[in-house]
């Protein structure tokens, strides 16, 4: 079973279709990207997730060839590329803004890089005419541009970037421009095309959940470092910073000492309260500050004291927020704290148990918190 | 940026050399002592002591901005209503021909139109002098103006003058008190233009002058036509250091009105 | 009451200054000249009544444009006028591309006063821009000093009062025209593009040519009729810069009235200048309405 799952980043035979060795990016006295070593591998989703200017945009421009390192080296399928021009690259670029020539036809933007390489008509397009149906925009072959709708320039310019057949597809916000429903319908589009031609994919979003939905594995950045680098699934479940667990996702913060217990960890959180247990997967220090990072979904809420729970702890509604499928319950506990409780509302809301300024308890279980290091 | 960044940089300084300067050699060879415009023979001032002493450069220097004063207000005036009348008056019988109207003098050469009033003026027993080229002058300089009012008009917000009219503005007031302050910048520019315009103009003014009247443009016409000349070198320097200081004091004064406006808002964004 | 005094104001200035005058320009031109003050009959005779203005018609006849046909000077004038204002169309596109293009690419802060510079000579006199050319291109003027000095040349070369003085006036002083609309296009160009160009393996030149240069293309097309319309036009410049044998319909038209005092023939002369510049004119004007479009 575990030779099935697609993760070659765990396989030390395989090498890496792309190195960072050591990069730096400084834009005058600007860092944009800080001493940064990282592979990607061949038919990854590779996904650069974070805010804006955390430089994941320039991570990708360097890919392309727009900007060149100030330090180390970026090898692809083992090539420095320093000296590389971006026409000679075997990367195309899905822009932002999708950057469609606006006095050619659609047919002739997807054309337009086949036409750079000796190829003949015939072969020019035929490949045209497989990327309109990849795309599924035969129908729209003779418009330009600004004729089409918003979703249907997305798939141009999706089709002009992988007409070549490039090594490397890099996508730059590539569904920013769309609205929401549109923008999930694409994203698997997306993984299909990429599972189809089998292409390396490296897309840089500031949409996190984007970022969990379409790649095989994401790189969380902030001020021109990578903090993580995981599956969707592991990002989520063991964040390895107070920023990654914040960044992903609603999440709990109560910070505390920690001291070794027979069950993993006690965490003394408030004075007079009892302590939070909790398991952790690194060894601490007796009275070592950390953090419990805990999901609103692990937390649950009841009126009464539960019985045999490890963590329960008291406190008074403040809000809910109601969103139909679930509900989030802000809790006000000890020493101020707030702590979200998140329920599914799989039955009708006939009898409203809890309500505002309701005393309630709310608990998890040892492994649902994560023990982050400060 | 960085993008052929040496040609860029050889074709602006080129093409501003190209620019300037046969100005500035201008500028430089009117201090020259020689006759002989193009033979450098020392530093000297005598041309334009030369100059001051010349009545009929001065009488005609005075004609030309009488001419210009007068006709490029009028102008502002006409093309204001004018702008106004094609932007906000709605549909009228003769629209398209006023627009036509309107237009057709910023395309048409100036010898046709300097040709068609001079005939007129002479059809209707006009004696040509310093009225004359100043409705000439107006004529095709409030075409001027109302290209660049209507520009302004056309990006106004109607909503200010319906809000004038509905605290109980006139028409008139609300033109007066609301939408004339806010495209004054334009009315200004549009003014400075036609002024420009009738300082420059040499074709229109020869037809229409008569000989009572000669502007400084026709008198440096008719100098020039025989060569080179120190005192024309002079009098260019003269003209040239005037639009200079005028134009730079122009921009910097807009500037600063700028940079206010910008400093007032940041500073109703704080409080 | 009040709209209809605004609306009157201009337009009957502009129907007494613009269009009688252009009406008696088109009547003049199928009139005949005449020793006489004024030089041209028929006279509108409205004391004769009808009779008079039958009278007045039946003797209008288009006499001036078949002798405007028939003599070889206008012919020449009018294809030497279209020849040397396409000739100087053409270099003031050479010479103000590769400018508009360096601005559009200059930093930001410094496009607002690279716009002022090229636009600060439109401020200054016409007349004394064109007159500065005749102290550089005269035989023994600077250009020839320049040139010899550095040994280039041995003997002056003859540039005033020649064509290649004309062409140099006109794109000296049209060249902000060529300018502006080329740098208005070349500024909305979205970067990506060049970006998305060379990323689909162009090089920089095939870039330009492939991307940037048709993006631009309204902006040169509206430049190049900025130029040629008032060029053709000309009066000034060639009758300054250009020789004897410059031969330019402005200066025609200028010469028949001023030197010969043939009015019907100048008129005609008038007539058919306008008739020349219609055609651009309308095409000028279908390209700024397809720009208007494309913005839309």
């Amino acid at each position: 079973m575990a030779q099935n799952v697609f993760a070659p980043w765990d396989d030390p035979t395989e090498t890496p279709l792309i190195q960072f060795k050591g990069v730096t990016k400084r834009f005058g006295d600007f860092v944009a990207i800080d001493n940064l070593t990282q592979d990607i591998y061949a038919r990854e989703f590779f996904a650069l997730l974070g805010p804006s200017g955390c430089g994941k945009t320039t991570m990708m421009r360097m890919l392309a060839g727009f900007e060149a390192p100030s330090e180390g080296q970026i090898l692809i399928a083992g090539t420095d590329m320093a000296h590389v021009p971006p026409n000679l690259r075997a990367v195309n670029m899905m822009f932002q803004s999708y950057a469609l020539f606006p006095h050619l036809s659609v047919w002739d933007n997807i054309a337009f890089g086949l036409k750079r390489e000796r190829h003949t008509k015939d072969a020019v397009s035929a490949r045209v005419e497989e990327m309109l149906k990849l795309t599924r925009l035969e129908k729209f072959a003779k418009r330009k541009p600004h004729q089409i709708s918003g979703g249907q320039r997305q798939r141009v310019a999706l089709a002009r970037s992988l007409a070549k057949a490039p090594k490397l597809l890099l996508l730059d916000e590539p569904l920013g421009a769309l609205d929401k429903k549109l923008r999930q319908d694409t994203q698997f589009e997306l993984m299909d095309i990429q599972e189809k031609t089998g292409t390396t994919f490296v897309i840089v979003t500031h949409d996190q959940e984007e970022a969990m939905t379409v790649a095989s594995r994401v790189a969380v950045m902030d001020e021109g470092r990578i903090m993580q680098v995981s599956t969707p699934a592991q990002i989520y479940e063991a964040p390895n910073s107070v920023y990654v667990a914040d960044f992903i996702g609603d999440v709990n913060i109560i910070e505390g000492t920690a001291s070794p217990s027979v069950n993993g960890y006690e965490v003394r959180w408030a004075e007079g309260h009892a302590p939070l247990v909790a398991k952790a997967s690194q060894v601490l220090r007796e009275g070592q500050r950390i953090s419990l990072a805990i999901r609103p979904e692990k937390v649950s809420i009841s009126a009464e004291k539960p019985e045999n729970s490890v963590n329960a702890i008291e406190g008074k509604i403040i809000d809910i927020a109601y969103l139909g499928n679930l509900s989030t319950y802000h809790v006000e506990v000890a020493g101020g704290i707030m702590v979200k409780a998140q329920t599914a509302n799989t039955r009708r809301l006939s009898r409203r148990e809890l309500t505002w300024e309701d005393k309630v308890w709310l608990n998890w279980t040892d492994t649902a918190a994560v023990v982050l290091e400060q | 940026m960085k993008r052929m960044s040496w040609f860029n940089t050889v074709s602006i300084t080129l093409g501003f050399v190209f620019l300037y300067l046969p100005m500035v050699i201008l500028v430089v060879y009117s201090f020259n002592a020689s006759k002989l415009v193009t033979v450098w023979a020392g530093f000297s001032t005598k041309w334009y002591v030369e100059l001051m002493g010349n009545e009929a450069f001065l009488d005609a220097a005075w004609v030309t901005v009488k001419v210009a004063v007068l006709s490029s207000t009028l102008a502002t005036v006409l093309g204001t209503m004018a702008a106004y009348v094609l932007v906000r008056a709605g549909r009228f019988h003769g629209r398209t021909l006023f627009s036509g109207m309107i237009y057709a003098p910023l395309v048409m050469p100036e010898v046709i139109t300097g040709l068609s009033l001079l005939l007129l003026f002479i059809g209707i027993g006009l004696d040509r002098g310093i009225f004359t080229i100043i409705l000439a002058h107006t004529t095709f300089a409030m075409c001027y103006v109302s290209v660049v009012v209507s520009s302004r008009l056309v990006s106004f917000d109607r909503a200010l003058e319906e809000a004038a009219l509905d605290l109980g503005c006139t028409q008139f007031q609300a033109f007066r008190l609301v939408t004339l302050p806010i495209i004054a910048p334009a009315v200004i520019s549009g003014w400075l233009l036609a002024f420009t315009l009738s300082l420059d103009d040499l074709v229109i003014a020869s037809f229409t002058a008569g000989p009572s009247a000669t502007t400084l443009p026709i008198k440096i016409f008719s100098a020039v036509r025989l060569g080179v000349s120190p005192e024309i070198n002079a009098l260019s320097t003269i003209m040239i250091g005037i639009v200079t200081v005028g134009v730079i004091s122009a921009s910097l004064i807009s500037k600063r009105a700028s940079l206010r406006q910008q400093a007032e808002e940041q500073a109703a964004v704080r409080t | 009451m009040r709209r209809f005094f605004l609306i009157a104001v201009p337009y009957i200035w502009l129907l007494a200054l613009f269009l009688v005058p252009f009406l008696i320009v088109l009547k003049i031109s199928l009139s005949d000249t005449a020793l006489a003050i004024p030089p041209y009959t028929p006279q509108l005779d409205f004391g004769a009544g009808w009779d008079g203005i039958r009278n007045f018609f039946a003797a209008l006849d288009f006499e001036n444009f078949t002798f405007l046909t028939e003599d070889a000077l206008y012919w020449k004038a009018y294809l030497s006028s279209l020849k040397i204002a396409a000739v100087s169309t053409f270099f003031t596109l050479l010479v103000g591309y590769p400018i508009a293009y360096a601005m559009a690419n200059a930093r930001i802060e410094w496009r607002p006063t690279l716009m002022m510079l090229i636009i600060l000579p439109f401020w200054t006199s016409f007349l004394i821009r064109v007159y500065s050319w005749m102290g550089i291109l005269s035989q023994e003027g600077y250009l020839n000093q320049f040139l010899m000095s550095l040994g280039l040349i041995s003997e002056p070369l003859i540039i005033l009062n020649t064509n290649w003085a004309v062409y140099i006036g006109i794109v000296y002083t049209y060249l902000p025209f060529m300018i502006l609309p080329i740098y208005a296009a070349l500024e909305k160009l979205d970067g990506a593009l060049i970006e998305a160009a060379e990323d689909l393996g162009c090089s920089r030149l095939s870039a330009f040519w492939l991307v940037t240069f048709p993006l631009s293309k309204g902006g040169v097309i509206a430049g190049c009729f900025l130029v040629f319309i008032p060029a053709l036009g000309e009066f000034v410049i060639p009758s300054l810069l250009g020789g004897s044998d410059t031969l330019m319909i402005g200066k025609v038209l200028w010469e028949e009235f001023f030197s010969n005092r043939d009015w019907p023939v100048a008129s005609a002369v008038a007539v058919v200048l306008l008739l020349l510049l219609i055609v651009p004119i309308i095409l000028f004007q279908r390209n700024e309405q397809k720009a208007r479009e494309a913005d839309q």
